[in-house]
């Protein structure tokens, strides 16, 4: 059981992991600020979860007991993590930030 | 809503009473029974059984976790690809929706949808303007947001 639980929440930990290196990789290779952002609302979003819910499982077998810290964390995670996204893509467009040239599509210059 | 809730925390009190134990375990069972006596009286009620909200706001969680890990798994497609060639555009949608949170729910749920993120929404709260990692990917993102969002948040709101 003690295996188990451990091989369990090292398997979230390193998935969250993996997911934050692959943000990382997204946020330096992507060409500008709106498909970077994509990259870092996402799987850091999801790589927070997993750590966290590792953490949780952990913490749940040593000490037999849900710390509810935790769920709250990610309960607000999940919540804000989406609003910050947006929030910087929407202060990049109005700043002026240029879209990448290979963009096809502008529909909001058009709707301004 | 809160008539039923009320109305439910009423009963279990009341199932308190009637067994004389005031603890939290003898509330949680007059609770479920009271939830049970008002899923039979349902048809009484002006408006629906407040259950049915309840199970929609779980659906509609269910769906955002969902979105969350379909979404992660696209962006990894992409970005650990060789070679960038996707297209991205910012394209406009408009959303029947009109209460604030439900626009506010539906745009974060767009952005944890693969390869979407909501750019900007019109003055009058009714167009979003949605920046696309892949173009070719619109009429896809369209219709989910039509029928599966839309739907669900409509299903917590009516």
């Amino acid at each position: 059981m003690t295996a188990i639980v451990e091989i369990l929440s090292a398997l979230f930990l390193l998935m969250g992991v993996f997911l934050f290196l692959v943000s990382a990789f997204g946020i330096i290779r992507l060409p500008d600020v709106y498909t970077r952002n994509h990259a870092a609302s996402k799987s850091s979003t999801l790589g927070i979860l997993f750590i966290l819910i590792g953490t949780l499982l952990y913490f749940f077998h040593e000490h037999g007991h849900v710390d509810f810290r935790i769920v709250l964390a990610i309960l607000f995670i999940f919540m804000t993590s989406p609003v910050a996204g947006h929030l910087i893509n929407r202060s990049a467009y109005h700043s002026g930030v240029k879209m990448w040239d290979r963009s096809v599509q502008d529909d909001l210059k058009k709707g301004r | 809503m809160s008539f039923q809730i009320l109305l439910n925390v009423i009963l279990a009190v009341t199932w308190m009473f009637l067994k004389n134990e005031f603890d939290g375990s003898t509330f949680i069972i007059g609770y479920v029974l009271g939830l049970c006596i008002m899923f039979v009286f349902r048809r009484f009620f002006k408006d629906r059984f407040y259950l049915n909200r309840v199970i929609a706001v779980f659906r509609l969680l269910l769906l955002f976790a969902r979105e969350l890990i379909s979404s992660n798994i696209s962006v990894l497609k992409i970005v650990l690809k060789p070679k960038l060639d996707m297209r991205p555009g910012i394209f406009a949608f408009e959303t029947v929706l009109r209460k604030d949170w439900e626009i506010t729910v539906l745009s974060n749920l767009i952005t944890l949808t693969p390869g979407t993120l909501v750019v900007d929404i019109s003055a009058d709260n009714r167009i979003l303007y949605i920046h696309a990692m892949d173009i070719a990917d619109k009429a896809d993102a369209v219709h989910s947001i039509k029928h599966t969002f839309e739907k669900a948040i409509m299903e917590v709101s009516k």
